[in-house]
């Protein structure tokens, strides 16, 4: 008389469903379909999507973009670190290395940048704190995410993806100017 | 010689070769378990600012084996003792090729003890996940290949089993639910396995150097096929203990074999899409792929999960009723034995694995809502609820119901054993919620120090992320204390539990045969139907379940609260296109 027993209807297939069931598989049904169409919703209506520009590259080729940068426009050192400010609308690189995010930039406020992402050897997670944005950086891929930050202020990117002993050493800053 | 026995209490009947096999497995699942849940409170130690315990060297060495051996070996030991108990006993017939059986469950102790040891050695501290290109020692994706060939040789006699099964007519008509959730598991099981093949031995010659290169995106997507699927193969089996702990404890019969059924097979269709939840904030994948496949086509193995939810305790509301509890909406539960073990385990690990695991996993399981919690330590709040809570606290529940079934002990301690569901369950709810709580401040999972001591750039988490971290590792403590009476019962029953059976001795708890006299069936009767579901009785007019109809609103109300509190969040971070 229980659930390790056979069924008593042999094609199950067949049996009757009780009213609560029905009503809660509609319910149910309901709702996921509200959570499937929030997600194109969002990216029709939402201000926050990544992008799906992507490229892939090699660790030589892409440090050699983010290294043009820095010569460019370069503005001053912070803690041995070049700080790097582009113009608004420019292409900004960002490099993951053991065990540093390098450079550090100096954007400014309501201005849209492309921001460019890979690494140099191993996979990171840049995290982006206290905004609290979390994008996964992989060798061998370039990602390209359009952002403006919105508020001023000095943030810190975390590295979130295990590279290593040194990883909880490896930091970032972006400084957003008025 | 007659080859089974059937047990006086439960009406069970066990293979002798199937018997001795699951008592080994089972064991196995426990010594993994003891050691992964040990370092999990080492680890835990170390995450909580305070006390930050162990050196960083030896915290990420001992993460790489608390997840290995958690996720992986106690959960895939236990499942194939499952398997085994779910065809030959459930289905009254011999286990399929015994010898295979016994060749899969050493290579697996093979490759757990190589695996782990290699990590102990040095030089493979690379988390259960191993990303390429950060190298491991070849003896460490060694190790897990040859546990991975193993369980597949035990998910496979259970496919011949059911086989024999129906070649020898040992039941009528279709197998019980409790079975047929158990093939769910098997076939996903299988795709699981075979992804981890696909990764991991390619990955094994790329680190004796036979293979120059992996790409790091192509290996993320096949490697999770192997690391989520795997954490489907116990939401099906998990749910499968559930029904079995109702039907025996309750008597419960399914509210319908129909719905609960479809249910299984929307998870053998759609489950394990959901590997495209680690890839969200991935480069080089598109969205269309994210949106599809991180659904689940269209939330269809999320709408499986929330018809068990109805349909698990649903079950048991119907068989309480029917024995005469009937006062209001809630009688049924409040009569419900609470101080079974059996049962209050399993009834945590439902709502554990609904409220906590399932709301959370779903909204960061949202492609966009990814971005404000990947990687955080959201993510392991959200696994400890459904692994722990869930899959964990399941298999806990079962123990209780093997130790005299199965290993023919008495149990002992009973009222440590009365509290444990209790002590562990509320020790991983704070675990896991308060890791929510601090991955919502941005703190990183597999992090030495959230103070990032040593960096030329420092950086300060607010404080509150520090005393939220704080009490999930008091949380932590008090779930290793319910680890500890849980293993204190159940090892302590297997070594000095009293023997219900003439004995073989000693070794009988781990894997030996009883003695010859007890196998006294040579051929066990046909298992009997089970009696008609309640609608097949009255028909489909009414509700049979109300008290549940009305907890399952509370889940979605909760549900939609919460879900649109994270969309919330989101809208609050920089614009990003």
């Amino acid at each position: 008389m229980a659930s390790y027993l056979p069924p008593a209807q042999e094609v199950w297939w067949k049996e009757p469903v009780g009213k609560d069931e029905i009503v809660w598989i509609l319910i149910a049904f309901t709702w996921c379909m509200v959570l499937f169409f929030m997600m194109p919703y969002w990216h029709l209506y939402g201000k926050q999507n990544l992008s799906n520009e992507a490229y892939q590259t090699t660790p030589a080729k892409y440090q050699e973009k983010v290294q043009a940068m820095v010569d460019k426009y370069k503005v001053r050192e912070e803690a041995g670190l070049p700080v790097v400010a582009p113009p608004p609308g420019s292409d900004v690189y960002l490099l993951g290395r053991l065990w540093q995010w390098y450079p550090i930039l100096e954007l400014q406020k309501n201005k849209s940048y492309r921001l460019h992402l890979s690494s140099a050897d191993w996979q990171h997670g840049f995290s982006l704190q206290p905004v609290n944005i979390n994008v996964q950086v992989l060798p061998g891929y370039e990602s390209v995410i359009t952002t403006t930050p919105d508020r001023s202020g000095e943030y810190t990117i975390v590295c979130n993806e295990y590279c290593g002993l040194g990883h909880h050493t490896m930091l970032g800053k972006i400084h957003v100017k008025e | 010689m007659a080859q089974f026995r059937v047990c006086p209490s439960s009406g069970l009947y066990f293979h002798k070769s199937a018997e001795s096999l699951m008592k080994a497995n089972a064991v196995a699942a426990a010594v993994s378990l003891l050691i992964a849940g040990f370092l999990g409170v080492l680890v835990a130690l170390t995450r909580w600012p305070a006390v930050h315990l162990l050196p960083a060297d030896s915290y990420y060495m001992v993460l790489t084996v608390h997840g290995i051996g958690a996720l992986i070996f106690w959960i895939i030991f236990f499942e194939i003792a499952i398997l085994y108990f779910a065809s030959s006993t459930l289905l009254r017939c011999r286990l399929a090729t015994p010898r295979w059986a016994w060749l899969g469950f050493i290579l697996m102790v093979i490759g757990a003890i190589t695996t782990t040891v290699t990590v102990f050695k040095g030089g493979s501290s690379v988390m259960m996940t191993s990303y390429v290109p950060m190298p491991a020692q070849p003896t460490f994706y060694l190790g897990l290949i040859l546990f991975a060939v193993g369980a597949l040789i035990g998910v496979f006699v259970f496919f011949g089993t059911l086989v024999v099964a129906k070649d020898e007519n040992t039941y009528q008509g279709s197998v019980s639910l409790v079975t047929f959730g158990a093939i769910t598991a098997a076939i996903i099981a299988v795709f699981t396995i075979a992804s981890g093949a696909i990764i991991l031995i390619p990955t094994f010659l790329w680190s004796v150097g036979y293979i120059g290169h992996i790409d790091p995106l192509m290996y993320r997507i096949i490697w999770w096929g192997l690391g989520h699927s795997s954490q489907q193969i116990n939401v099906a089996a998990h749910v499968a203990v559930w029904y079995l702990i109702a039907g025996v404890v309750f008597g419960a019969r399914p509210m319908s074999e129909k719905v609960s059924r479809s249910a299984y097979l929307l998870y053998i269709l759609f489950l394990q899409l959901a590997s495209a939840h680690h890839i969200l904030v991935d480069p080089g994948v598109s969205s269309e792929w994210k949106v599809f496949n991180t659904s689940y086509a269209m939330y269809l193995a999320v709408l499986a999960s929330m018809i068990h939810g109805l349909t698990v305790p649903g079950s048991i509301e119907v068989a309480q009723r029917s024995k005469g509890y009937t006062k209001g909406m809630f009688e049924w539960l409040r009569k419900a034995p609470w101080d079974n073990p059996v049962f209050s385990g399993m009834f945590i690990s439902l709502v554990g694995f609904g409220f906590l695991g399932g709301i959370s996993g779903v909204v960061m399981g949202t492609e966009q809502i990814n971005i404000i919690i990947h990687n955080t330590i959201y993510v392991p709040g959200h696994f400890h609820a459904t692994v722990v809570i869930g899959t964990t606290m399941a298999w806990m529940a079962l123990t209780y119901l093997l130790i005299p079934v199965l290993f023919r002990r008495q149990m002992i301690f009973p009222q440590v054993a009365k509290w444990q569901p209790y002590v562990f369950g509320l020790g991983m709810t704070i675990v896991s919620v308060f890791l929510m709580a601090a991955g919502t401040l941005g703190v990183a999972r597999r992090h030495w120090d959230m103070g990032f001591a040593g960096s030329p750039l420092g950086f300060q988490y607010p404080g509150t992320a520090y005393v939220l971290m704080g009490i999930a590792g008091i949380g932590a403590l008090l779930a290793a204390v319910g680890g500890a009476m849980y293993l204190i019962v159940t090892v302590g029953s297997l070594v000095f539990g009293k023997k219900l059976e003439q004995s073989a001795g000693f070794l009988q708890s781990f894997g030996k045969p009883l003695a010859d006299a007890v196998y006294n069936v040579e051929h066990p009767e046909q298992v009997p139907m089970a009696s008609r579901t309640v609608v097949e009785q009255h028909g489909s007019a009414g509700f049979h379940a109300p008290g549940t109809f009305a907890l399952a609103l509370v889940l979605l109300v909760s549900f939609v609260i919460y879900y649109f509190i994270n969309w919330n969040y989101l809208a609050a971070v920089w614009p990003l296109r």
